[in-house]
């Protein structure tokens, strides 16, 4: 018997007052805006995120100190209604080109100037895959740790900023 | 995210991941599993142990064994992390469209 753990993909959705458009251009051009400082992958204090609007664009931040890292990549682009995100970093939060794992964002229209916003981010269970993968090349203490480490300390920001 | 701590922690020893990854081609006894690694049977006990409180493994009782197996609620500390992640973000981005609409 050879099963793989699947975790359920996360789902969200929220309901904002704009139409779809709007809340199409606050998500993509709008992200440096909304997208919360305390989440960024480079060694700089978080300045803007940056989608670039066009299927195979990339997806990043930029440091203060002017560094970019990548996030990932834009693979559906489907101005106002649906955007797929490709969510690129590995468990040791890094920018790592072999993993994707998709973000979907639909917007759906919710009567005259209101859009209801679902978010999907799936395939999760590859960055368990990928850190076995990376655990068995480097045979070191792997990914699972390192990525858990960060969840833990961001948790633990939270906690203290809220 | 005494959750993900724990996951962490009991992770982080490689003896315990390899039981777990051992755990992944079917559910064992601690007599099973005892016998694929050099360490006695209170040890891998031990170990499961760790690996149960952290959510990570499950057991069950079949006949006069118990039988651990894998919790896939466990290994979804990464999906609750960005569950958080993502309500986080997508009430800051309802605020940041609500209030560039009142702007406007």
């Amino acid at each position: 018997m050879d099963q793989t753990i699947k975790p359920a993909p996360v789902r969200r959705s929220v309901r904002v007052s704009a139409p779809p458009e709007r809340a199409f251009e606050v998500f993509t051009a709008g992200i440096g805006r909304w997208w919360p400082k305390t989440h960024h992958i480079g060694k700089s204090e978080l300045d803007t995120l940056v989608i670039e609007p066009r299927a195979g664009g990339r997806w990043y931040e930029r440091g203060v100190d002017g560094t970019e890292c990548e996030v990932g990549k834009v693979l559906v682009w489907e101005p106002p209604s649906r955007l797929v995100l490709a969510w690129q970093l590995n468990p040791d939060w890094k920018f790592d080109p072999d993993l994707i794992t998709e973000v979907e964002v639909q917007f759906i229209a919710d009567g005259a100037n209101a859009t209801r916003v679902e978010l999907e981010h799936r395939n999760l269970e590859r960055m368990g895959e990928r850190a076995e993968a990376m655990r068995q090349q480097i045979d070191s203490s792997g990914g699972w740790p390192g990525l858990l480490e960060l969840f833990a300390q961001s948790a633990s920001q939270e906690r203290s900023a809220s | 995210m005494a959750n993900a701590n724990a996951v962490f922690a009991a992770l982080s020893d490689p003896t315990r991941r390899e039981i777990f990854e051992r755990l992944q081609s079917g559910g064992r006894s601690v007599g099973e599993i005892a016998r694929d690694f050099p360490i006695s049977r209170p040890a891998v006990s031990q170990h499961l142990k760790m690996l149960k409180q952290a959510g990570l493994v499950g057991d069950r009782a079949e006949g006069t064994r118990r039988i651990y197996y894998i919790d896939p609620h466990g290994l979804a500390a990464v999906r609750k992390w960005l569950d958080q992640f993502w309500d986080v973000a997508l009430a800051a981005y309802a605020a940041e469209v609500e209030g560039a609409e009142k702007e406007s």
